[in-house]
């Protein structure tokens, strides 16, 4: 019953992402465009640890690299690794600052970004690295936002109470 | 009431084992092309609406800019297009009169005469995809009868070829993506080579050319067909910089893409040796001497 009130916050929220993610946007934007899947992925998580898992987390992953035309499994890996690290601290990091929380979240995007890296290197593709970081940087600046506004959606549906 | 903690072994566990199922899952894909149908799946029925949602603004603009042009426009490009069509026309005239030529000269060789090419227009979505990847979605999947691996082509040249087809959609790789190779022939001497992407939209490299070999800056590259994924004889870029340095085996020979990769807005889907009932039945033209290209919706 309640699982299935709070996957109606949820779910949208991660489409949204997905089609942000998509978004035709003008040649140099697309090189900063911040990672919103994975902040999305992440606010739920710190939202909502027992719902938001890695399972969920694998499977968004899996849309991601689909939507992205990447090998199956390479967002999908970046994303479980940065749930997981989140399900470990999560109760220490929802009572930092939204200032504190940024910095997190910049290393969390960071290891995402690496992890996509490792992949394209592996099969011996590795994108220049002159602006590849960017995204991450731009990520954590509008953490701030994201938070705010993923929470009065989640208040406004109240998914969950205890956050 | 909630856990104060989560279970803390089986967080752990299931996140190995998504890692071990990740990785996989990764080499399935890649080195093993044994996941297509997922993708293909994933991509009809939950990614396509997405990008389909995510293309109709551009769509409406463009609709728009159609519907509120005014008739002296409209009258203006109709007079520019006919005149354009009378001297495409001409043009054929000549290139029919060369081909029956041609075919007369391979019969007397006893050679075969190449088979038309069957083509659809397809509409390149407006979709951004990974910008360290040199790929477009196109309008068209596998209910057009869509095949991995096919070639596409613009109004100037070879583009690149299907890499994942979902229902109504496809992915192209571009010829400019650094995973990409096209087996091409140097037009003047006939010298043979392979044009690599750079992940530079405007660079490919032609590999393995010895120093001594014939190939000028200026010298306009074929496809080879050789390989048979690509149909021979179409344009895939001008040579601009040939280094010999001394000491090195091969020289750096870099080639410039003429098909426009990224201003194209329509491009063609190319079937050749095509089975030609099929394609018919759906409505795609051939390209014949006549030169008529019509769109297949």
């Amino acid at each position: 019953m309640r699982t299935k009130s709070s996957f109606k916050t949820v779910v949208p929220t991660m489409l949204l992402a997905l089609m942000l993610q998509m978004m035709p946007l003008p040649d140099w934007l697309d090189f900063v465009r911040p990672d919103f899947v994975t902040l999305v992925v992440m606010y739920w998580v710190l939202a909502m640890p027992e719902r938001v898992g890695v399972t969920m987390a694998w499977c968004v992953g899996l849309l991601l690299d689909v939507t992205q035309g990447a090998i199956l499994g390479q967002h999908a890996l970046g994303l479980v690794l940065v749930t997981y690290i989140l399900q470990l601290e999560y109760q220490r990091i929802r009572v930092f600052s939204l200032v504190q929380q940024a910095l997190v979240v910049f290393v969390l995007l960071l290891i995402k970004q690496i992890m996509v890296l490792w992949v394209y290197g592996l099969v011996g593709h590795a994108p220049s690295l002159q602006l590849y970081f960017l995204p991450s940087l731009i990520g954590a600046i509008i953490w701030p936002w994201v938070y705010l506004l993923l929470r009065s959606l989640q208040h406004k549906f109240t998914v969950s109470h205890d956050f | 009431m909630q856990p104060l903690f989560l279970q803390g072994p089986s967080v752990t566990l299931r996140a190995v084992l998504l890692v071990v199922v990740s990785v996989v899952v990764m080499v399935a894909d890649h080195r093993w092309h044994h996941l297509e149908t997922v993708r293909g799946n994933i991509e009809s029925y939950i990614i396509y609406p997405l990008r389909y949602t995510i293309n109709l603004p551009s769509q409406f603009f463009r609709w728009s800019d159609e519907a509120l042009t005014s008739r002296e426009n409209l009258l203006a490009e109709k007079h520019k297009l006919e005149e354009y069509q009378l001297r495409a026309r001409v043009n054929l005239q000549k290139l029919s009169v060369l081909e029956k030529e041609n075919a007369r000269l391979r019969e007397m060789l006893s050679a075969q005469t190449k088979v038309g090419e069957l083509v659809l227009v397809a509409e390149i979505l407006a979709i951004d995809l990974d910008p360290y990847k040199q790929q477009v979605i196109l309008n068209k999947g596998r209910k057009h009868e869509v095949y991995i691996g096919q070639s596409i082509i613009d109004a100037h040249g070879v583009m690149g070829q299907i890499v994942h087809l979902g229902k109504y959609s496809s992915t192209a790789l571009l010829v400019s993506d650094p995973s990409h190779a096209i087996p091409v022939q140097v037009n003047r001497s006939g010298l043979r080579s392979t044009a690599f992407g750079t992940g530079n939209s405007q660079l490919l490299e032609l590999r393995y050319i010895p120093h001594n070999a014939d190939v000028k800056v200026g010298d306009q590259i074929f496809s080879s067909g050789l390989g048979g994924r690509f149909p021979p004889n179409y344009p895939v870029g001008r040579i601009v910089s040939i280094e010999r340095p001394a000491g090195e085996s091969f020289s750096t020979v870099l080639a410039e893409p003429v098909a426009h990769l990224d201003r194209s807005r329509e491009v063609l889907l190319v079937w050749h040796n095509p089975p030609v009932k099929d394609a018919l039945k759906i409505g795609k033209s051939s390209v014949t001497t006549e030169g008529e290209k019509s769109d297949a919706h």
